[in-house]
């Protein structure tokens, strides 16, 4: 890409996580539910000597995206890692809970997440870990009667039980910049040692856990350059998509019969992941 | 962590509440509300300690206006430089007099 196309344009990773919402919805539509002044911050962080965010870092919006109505539910990066506590979980939880509600009444409510996160807030532990379980809960329960979208575009990525959420999402959208990983690259060093996973080899981790890879392996549905208006026109598509026929996740026979077709003797790298995952368990695809 | 309340001289309440940054490394939030005509308070959080006469000095000089507008500020700060403390309470400033809430 040329120098002066990159500084024309906007970026979407660099936006905060109001701004991202702000720059999803339909002007004149926003708004935004449990804003900071309703001061809903954590309570554990304090008592740990921890600064708290007064919106817990998670910003919940409805609105409309090119007219369908949706519920936007943010992560703020900055803060804490992105990282799910008793609050901000609760938060995502209960706006997945009303909008299957919602659903439920007749009046479907796409849910959007934008998943920036490296998983449960350690200092909040299992409350953190129950918000997270209900946010999955409320996902599938959703998906039978809208499609339910995940963003992850980065620099955080998503991890831990969070990228499990985005393993439930009907349309996952990712960036290059973008990681998706159950245990993120430092867990896995302590755990498996450094000659299994060395945390510090950037070009290894992105090939095999960065958006890219994950598309090529029909993990992600559709890859977009960290380019705003260009995410926001993916969104717009997948919001207006009709419900999945089979989620990812429900596809249990072919993702058994794809682990066990694995040679587990043998350290995988990003091109035979790609083989073995070439199939697209999802049938839905690239939106695009 | 520590904390620190200030309070000012100041004008008329605020036309409305404003919100800048976020609490993320070497940034701050700024809570901005209308307060009561004539004073201004400034209520902060900082992750960190012993930098407390940093603060007051920074906040008075932005305050050494009496005739701003009145406000109650909340501040949750993890580091930020004073340049960046007085960048965001300006934007905070901006907002409440533009009419545009937050971001």
């Amino acid at each position: 890409m040329e120098s002066a196309e990159l500084l024309q344009r906007e970026s979407f990773v660099e936006k905060n996580a109001r701004q991202r919402v702000q720059h999803l919805v339909d002007a004149g539509t926003l708004r935004e539910l449990l804003d900071p002044f309703e001061r809903l911050s954590s309570p554990w962080l304090g008592l740990q000597d921890i600064v708290t965010q007064a919106d817990d870092g998670v910003v919940i919006a409805r609105g409309k995206i090119d007219g369908v109505a949706v519920v936007v539910a943010a992560i703020e990066p900055a803060f804490q890692g992105g990282s799910m506590g008793e609050v901000g979980g609760a938060k995502i939880a209960g706006a997945l809970e009303l909008a299957l509600e919602d659903a439920r009444a007749g009046k479907p409510v796409v849910p959007v997440l934008l998943l920036e996160t490296g998983g449960v807030r350690l200092q909040e532990a299992n409350c953190g870990l129950a918000a997270i379980a209900e946010i999955h809960a409320a996902i599938v329960a959703l998906r039978a009667h809208v499609p339910v979208i995940g963003v992850i575009s980065g620099p955080v990525g998503c991890f831990g039980g969070m990228s499990i959420a985005a393993g439930l999402c009907s349309t996952l959208i990712a960036t290059r910049e973008a990681r998706l990983g159950l245990n993120g690259p430092q867990v896995i060093e302590q755990e498996a040692g450094v000659d299994e996973f060395d945390s510090r080899d950037r070009p290894m981790i992105w090939s095999l856990t960065g958006g890219a890879q994950r598309h090529a392996c029909h993990l992600v549905d559709k890859l977009c350059d960290d380019d705003a208006a260009e995410i926001r026109t993916a969104i717009a598509r997948a919001v207006a998509q009709p419900v999945a026929d089979l989620p990812r996740t429900q596809a249990v026979d072919a993702h058994l019969a794809q682990l066990r077709s694995l040679d587990t003797s043998r350290r995988a790298d990003a091109e035979w992941a790609r083989q073995v995952m070439a199939h697209d368990i999802h049938g839905a695809g690239d939106p695009s | 962590m520590q904390r620190l309340s200030l309070d000012y001289p100041a004008g008329e309440p605020a036309a409305q509440r404003a919100l800048a940054g976020v609490v993320g490394s070497g940034d701050l939030e700024v809570l901005l509300e209308p307060a009561q005509s004539g004073r201004s308070t400034v209520a902060i959080t900082t992750s960190v300690d012993g930098v407390n006469d940093i603060w007051t000095a920074v906040i008075d000089r932005i305050f050494a206006d009496t005739d701003q507008p009145a406000v109650a500020l909340e501040i949750n700060d993890f580091g930020a430089t004073p340049a960046v403390v007085r960048l965001r309470i300006a934007q905070a400033m901006e907002q409440a007099a533009s009419g545009q809430g937050s971001a």
